[in-house]
């Protein structure tokens, strides 16, 4: 049976992995191939690296420590930031990423997303959607640029035509609050598109986990919960499995 | 002696991570095209992601499909294809029109997973179950978990199948040829026994599978 995946999703910022809150106030996780390695150690099933100087500040993708991290990590690895350009999809995987995660480069240019699953297939693309609820409505949101008037589940439908491998859904509300995913957000995407979803913003218990599921999440993605609560990615894995959703225990 | 592992680049994929998880199991892969090297070489990889088509055409401009097929139908040096790798050696495959594949197993095909109810691609951790033993398998327990991703998989008669997978349907994830040896799933993304999987295939000898 196809297992749910529990992924951790950090910032890469000045040579550091951070967490941030809401997208700001961010924290130091530590030095990025040592979490890796301790990643790598306690069996998570996959890692996401955003790579926040590349995105917000244009600077270029820090191919360096992304070819160290790669080093450290024997199981499928996310890179995402500033990657606009087939070009920079190359240099990614060349540095031993195995997927690349797109966000304002797809806003602007949803084509992109085929042109990557042309050379490199779908599987390789990992289309990151930020949104936060303004006046109730869901707005798609970037770091940059801020709100933007597109409807994020129009959104998610293009990407999906344009041949994308899963949706990465971030809740800016809910990022490093430890309050819980957005299970309503949620609904409206497992309801409206057929691609994976990984669900992330929020957990700080194994029952945010469990009530993201219930609602059609395919992987949880979260960073806060392993570096400051008391759960490590195990017992997050092991509550879960109690409620019959498969994970994997090597 | 010791293994002299070539991984073929032919612009398709992940090359750095198969050749990393050989040097995490103590050897050394060179990534290349170089026709000298590749004959000179004791084990044959194949890995790759991206579509059919695509690949075949890349390998055969590179005039790597013949030499291939002598280095491994006839020199039977031992050859690991993995993910779109394994695809390849299939006679035929279905991914956006009809492709001619390497065709080294018989009567196999690449076809896309239909079931309306499943989530395509077939992306996560998935279990193995051992459907006749195999040297690739030594020291893996059965039904363990390995790293998928694929929308399409390989249709064959079990003659050669080592391992099945379970996704909407049972379809065969491992194979074995005689010294063809090949995974649907990514050993170098599946941690302690993807690793293992690459130190068996390493640790083979030509002889040990004649």
């Amino acid at each position: 049976m196809l297992k749910h995946r529990l992924i951790p999703c950090v910032l890469l910022k000045d040579w550091q992995l951070v967490k941030s809150i809401q997208f700001g106030s961010f924290r130091t996780i530590g030095h990025p191939t040592a979490t890796v390695r301790v990643y790598n150690a306690r069996n998570v099933d996959e890692l996401i690296v955003l790579d926040i100087d590349a995105s917000l500040n244009n600077e270029p993708i820090n191919t360096e420590i992304i070819t160290d991290m790669a080093n450290e990590c024997f199981m499928p690895l996310t890179i995402g930031g500033g990657i606009k350009t087939i070009e920079d999809v190359y240099t990614v995987l060349g540095a031993g990423a195995d997927k690349v995660s797109i966000n304002s480069e797809a806003i602007k240019r949803p084509s992109f997303i085929k042109e990557i699953a042309t050379i490199f297939g779908s599987q390789c693309v990992v289309c990151s959607i930020d949104i936060k609820k303004v006046d109730g409505k869901y707005r798609v949101f970037t770091k940059k640029e801020g709100l933007l008037d597109i409807d994020p589940l129009e959104l998610a439908k293009e990407y999906e035509a344009q041949g994308a491998g899963e949706i990465l859904l971030t809740s800016v509300d809910r990022e490093g609050t430890t309050l819980g995913y957005d299970t309503e957000l949620l609904k409206l995407f497992t309801h409206t598109v057929h691609i994976p979803i990984i669900i992330n913003g929020g957990m700080g218990t194994p029952e945010h986990g469990l009530e993201a599921l219930q609602n059609g999440a395919d992987a949880l993605a979260a960073a806060y919960i392993f570096h400051f609560t008391q759960f490590t990615p195990l017992m997050i894995k092991e509550a879960l499995s109690k409620h019959r959703y498969p994970f994997r225990f090597i | 002696m010791s293994a002299n592992i070539v991984i073929i680049d032919y612009g398709m994929g992940n090359l750095r991570s198969v050749q990393k998880a050989f040097e995490k199991v103590g050897f050394t892969a060179t990534i290349t095209r170089d026709h000298a090297l590749i004959k000179e070489a004791s084990h044959i990889v194949l890995p790759g992601v991206g579509a059919f088509g695509d690949a075949m055409k890349n390998l055969d401009s590179l005039g790597l499909s013949d030499l291939l097929h002598v280095e491994i139908l006839e020199h039977k040096k031992p050859f690991l294809g993995i993910c779109l790798g394994m695809q390849l050696i299939a006679e035929k495959s279905y991914e956006f029109g009809e492709h001619q594949g390497l065709g080294w197993i018989e009567n196999a095909k690449v076809v896309r997973f239909e079931e309306s109810s499943l989530k395509i691609p077939h992306v996560g951790w998935n279990e193995m179950n051992f459907h006749t033993p195999s040297v690739l398998f030594n020291g893996i327990p059965d039904h363990s978990n390995f790293y998928f991703v694929h929308s399409y998989y390989f249709e064959a008669p079990s003659t050669y199948a080592i391992g099945y997978c379970d996704y909407g349907k049972s379809f065969v994830c491992a194979i074995q040829k005689e010294n063809i040896f090949a995974t649907q799933f990514h050993p170098e993304k599946s941690q302690t026994h993807g690793l293992q999987i690459i130190k068996n295939f390493a640790n083979l000898t030509k002889e040990s599978l004649c």
